[in-house]
C-alpha cells in the first residue's frame, strides 16, 4: 500500500497539514458536532421537565431522553471531538503524516456505528437505564454493543496517535520532547487507554449477560468497575481541554509556557493519580473499606487537583508574560482588560478556564471528600458540578478552537461573525446558571435523575422548601439560555463549513515529499507557537498571582463553609 | 540511544552531559502510557476488587 505523503502548506498558520489527517480530522468534528445537536436538543427537553413550572414529558420520555443525553454529549460528541484533537496534535504539531490513515477511518466507522447503534438501543424504549447502566437494571443487547464498539474504534484510534508520534521521531519530524500540547495529547491518549480497557472489562460480561450468555452481574463490582471507565473518560476530557487552553494561549497570543519542566510535571501528576480519583464515585457505597476509599479519592485526587491548579495557574500566567511582553504593564490587569474579548477562541477559553476552575474544580474537591459527600450524593449537586467541568470546561474550551479549526482546517471564513462573537458569552453564562442553581438546589436536598420533585399523587410525600423550586427554576431558564448558546454554534458551524466563503490562497498546492522522509517544518506565527518550547522565564506575573490568591481564600471559605453544614446536617450531641 | 559497547555506569561527567532522567522519562510514552495503566489497575482495579471477593456472602 502507498503510503500518503502529500501535505500542504497552511497559508494561515504555517503548519504542514498532512492529507490523510486533515480529512479524518473533519470527519471527527462533524461527526462530534452531529452528537451535540442531538444531545442538545434532548437536553432542551430534559431541563423542560425538570423545572416544574414546566415539566414537559412525561415519565418514561423523561427518562429515555436523560438516558441519551448524557451518552450523546459525553460520550459521542466530546469522544468524537477528542480524537480530531489528538490527530491535530499529533500529525499536525509534529508536521508528519499520520500513521495508517485507512486504519484510522476504520476506526471512525466503528465509533459511528456504535454511536448509532447505541442511539437505537436507546430510542427502542427499553434501554432507559441513564448513561451509567449500573446491573442489575438491563438495556436491551444493542444498548452495550453499541458502546462496546465505539470504544474499540475509539481505542484504535488512540493506537493512531501513538503511532504517530513514532512516525515523527523515526522520520525527524521534530527533534528532542514533543510541544507541551502534543504533550498534553499524550496524557488524554493514555488515560484514554486505561479508560477503554476497563470498559471493555465490565462492558463485555454485562453484554453477555444481556444476551443470557451469562447470569449474574454483581452490581458492586459493576459499579467499580464502571467507574473505573466513567470516571476516567472525564479525566480524559480534562486533559484534553487543558491541552487546548495550552494551545488558544499560544494561538492568540503567542504565549510560550511559563516552564515547561512545571506544566509537563502536572501532566504527569495526571497520568498517575487522575485516574485513581474514579473511587469519589463509590464513597457511599459499603462494602469499600474508608482505606481504599480515602487513598484513592484524597491521597491520589489531591495531587491531581493539585496538577489542576499548576494548569490553572500557568495558562494564564503564560497569556500574562506575553501580554506585559507586548506593552499591557499597567497595574495588575491591564493585559487582561486588553485581552481580545471579541475573538471567541479567547473569550470561550477564558471562560472554560475560569467555569472549570472556580465552579467545577471547587465543587469537584468538595464532592471527593469522603465526609462532606454525604450532604450532596445522588442530589443534583453532582450534575451542576459535572456541567461545570464537563460543559463549561471541556465543551466551552472545544466550542472555543473550533473558530480557529474553521479556517485552519476546513479552509472556510467564520460565517455570521457577529453571532460567533456572542456565542461563549451566551453558552458560557447559561451554563453558569444551570451549573450554579443545580449545586444550590443540591444543597437543598433535590434529587438527581428525579422526574417529579414534587410527589404529586404518591403516598409518601416530600415538600421540599419553595426556594428548592426556585432554584429549579432558575436553573430552567439558565438551561434555555445554554441551549440558545448552544444552537448559535451549530449555526456557524454548519454553515462555515458546508457553506462558508472558502479560502483561496493563489499558489495553493499540495506537495509531495520525498519517499522516507516528512517535510522540515517552516515554522510561521501563529502555527509556530503551539509547536514551540517555552523556557524557564521569569515568573512576571502579579495579576495571575493575584487571581490564584482569589481562587485559594474561595477554596478554603467554602470548603469550611460546607463542614459547618456538614455538623448540622448530623448533630453531635 | 544507548550504545551497547559501553557498560552500565555513568560516569558522573556522563550524566550531566545527558539528558535528564525526568526529562527522559516525560520523553518516552510508552514508559508514560505503562505507567498510567498499572498504576490506577493496582491501586483502583485490583485493590478494589480484592476487598469485593473478600466480602463474605449472606448464607
Ligand atoms: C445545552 C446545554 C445543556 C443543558 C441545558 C443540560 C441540562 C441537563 C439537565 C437538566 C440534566 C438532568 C439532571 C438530572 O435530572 O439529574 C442533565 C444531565 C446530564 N447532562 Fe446535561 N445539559 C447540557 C449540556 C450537556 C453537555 C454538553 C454534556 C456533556 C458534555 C452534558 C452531560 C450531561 C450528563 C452526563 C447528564 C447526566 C445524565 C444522567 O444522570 O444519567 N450536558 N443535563
Ligand atoms: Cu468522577
Amino acid at each position: 500500500m502507498a503510503i500518503n505523503r502529500m501535505f500542504r502548506t497552511c497559508p494561515m498558520t504555517g503548519l504542514r497539514v498532512h492529507e490523510s489527517a486533515e480529512a479524518l480530522i473533519k470527519a471527527n468534528a462533524v461527526a462530534a458536532v452531529v452528537f451535540l445537536l442531538l444531545g442538545g436538543i434532548l437536553a432542551l427537553l430534559v431541563a423542560l421537565t425538570r423545572w416544574q413550572a414546566v415539566h414537559l414529558l412525561p415519565p418514561d420520555w423523561f427518562y429515555l431522553v436523560l438516558t441519551g443525553h448524557g451518552l450523546d454529549m459525553l460520550v459521542f460528541w466530546i469522544i468524537f471531538f477528542e480524537i480530531a484533537v489528538l490527530y491535530f496534535a499529533s500529525s499536525i504539531l509534529l508536521g508528519c503524516r499520520l500513521a495508517a490513515p485507512r486504519l484510522a477511518w476504520f476506526a471512525f466507522f466503528l465509533m459511528l456505528a456504535g454511536g448509532i447503534i447505541n442511539n437505537y438501543a436507546v430510542f427502542r424504549g427499553d434501554s432507559s437505564v441513564m448513561f451509567t447502566s449500573y446491573a442489575p437494571m438491563g438495556a436491551h443487547p444493542t444498548f452495550y454493543l453499541g458502546l462496546i464498539l465505539f470504544a474499540v474504534g475509539a481505542l484504535i484510534a488512540c493506537f493512531v496517535f501513538f503511532g504517530t508520534l513514532v512516525v515523527g521521531k523515526a522520520e525527524h519530524t521534530y527533534n528532542g520532547s514533543v510541544p507541551l500540547v502534543t504533550f498534553g495529547a499524550v496524557t488524554a491518549a493514555i488515560i484514554a487507554v486505561f479508560t477503554i480497557a476497563t470498559g471493555a472489562i465490565i462492558l463485555i460480561p454485562t453484554f453477555l449477560w444481556s444476551v443470557g450468555l451469562v447470569d449474574h452481574i454483581d452490581s458492586l463490582m459493576y459499579r467499580t468497575v464502571w467507574w473505573a471507565f466513567g470516571h476516567s473518560s472525564q479525566q480524559i476530557n480534562v486533559a484534553a481541554h487543558v491541552s487546548v487552553w495550552y494551545a488558544v494561549a499560544a494561538i492568540v497570543f503567542g504565549a510560550k509556557p511559563m516552564s515547561e519542566k512545571v506544566s509537563r510535571g502536572a501532566f504527569l501528576l495526571y497520568i498517575l493519580f487522575l485516574q485513581l480519583a474514579s473511587a469519589h464515585h463509590l464513597l457511599a457505597d459499603p462494602g469499600l473499606t474508608s482505606n481504599w476509599k480515602i487513598f484513592n479519592t484524597s491521597y491520589a485526587m489531591y495531587l491531581a487537583v493539585l496538577a489542576s491548579m499548576v494548569h490553572g495557574l500557568t495558562v494564564p500566567g503564560s497569556i500574562e508574560v506575553a501580554q506585559r511582553r507586548k506593552g499591557y504593564t499597567k497595574g495588575l490587569f491591564e493585559w487582561l482588560r486588553k485581552a481580545p474579548w471579541g475573538n471567541p477562541v479567547f473569550s470561550g477559553m477564558f471562560m472554560s478556564l475560569l467555569g472549570f476552575g472556580f465552579l467545577g474544580g471547587i465543587s469537584g474537591v468538595i464532592m471527593g471528600t469522603e465526609q462532606l459527600n454525604l450532604i450532596i450524593h445522588n442530589t443534583i449537586y453532582v450534575p451542576g458540578h459535572f456541567h461545570a467541568t464537563v460543559v463549561i470546561g471541556t465543551t466551552l474550551a472545544f466550542m472555543a478552537v473550533t473558530y480557529f479549526v474553521i479556517p485552519a482546517i476546513f479552509r472556510r471564513e467564520v460565517s455570521f461573525p457577529k453571532i460567533a462573537q456572542w456565542q461563549p458569552y451566551v453558552f458560557g453564562i447559561g451554563m453558569t446558571m444551570l451549573a450554579v442553581f443545580m449545586m444550590g438546589a443540591g444543597t437543598l436536598g433535590v434529587p438527581r435523575r428525579h422526574w417529579d420533585i414534587t410527589f404529586a399523587g404518591n403516598a409518601l410525600g416530600y415538600e421540599f422548601p419553595g426556594t428548592a423550586h426556585l432554584m429549579m427554576g432558575l436553573m430552567g431558564i439558565g438551561g434555555v439560555i445554554a441551549v440558545v448558546g448552544g444552537a448559535m454554534y451549530l449555526l456557524v458551524v454548519v454553515h462555515s463549513v458546508f457553506l462558508g466563503r472558502r479560502i483561496e490562497t493563489p499558489g495553493f498546492q499540495r506537495v509531495r515529499v520525498v519517499e522516507g522522509m516528512a517535510p522540515i517544518p517552516v515554522p510561521q506565527p501563529a502555527g509556530a507557537a503551539p509547536q514551540a518550547h517555552g523556557g524557564a522565564q521569569a515568573w512576571g506575573a502579579p495579576g495571575t498571582f493575584a487571581l490564584a490568591m482569589v481562587f485559594l481564600v474561595s477554596f478554603v471559605l467554602y470548603y469550611f463553609i460546607n463542614w459547618k453544614y456538614l455538623a448540622t446536617v448530623w448533630p453531635l450531641k | 540511544m544507548a550504545d551497547p559497547a559501553r557498560d552500565d555506569g555513568l560516569t558522573a561527567d556522563e550524566l550531566d552531559d545527558g539528558i535528564p532522567f525526568m526529562q527522559q522519562l516525560l520523553d518516552n510514552p510508552f514508559i508514560l502510557l505503562f505507567l498510567g495503566v498499572v498504576t490506577p489497575t493496582v491501586l483502583y482495579v485490583i485493590w478494589g476488587v480484592m476487598e469485593i471477593v473478600g466480602i463474605p456472602v449472606a448464607k
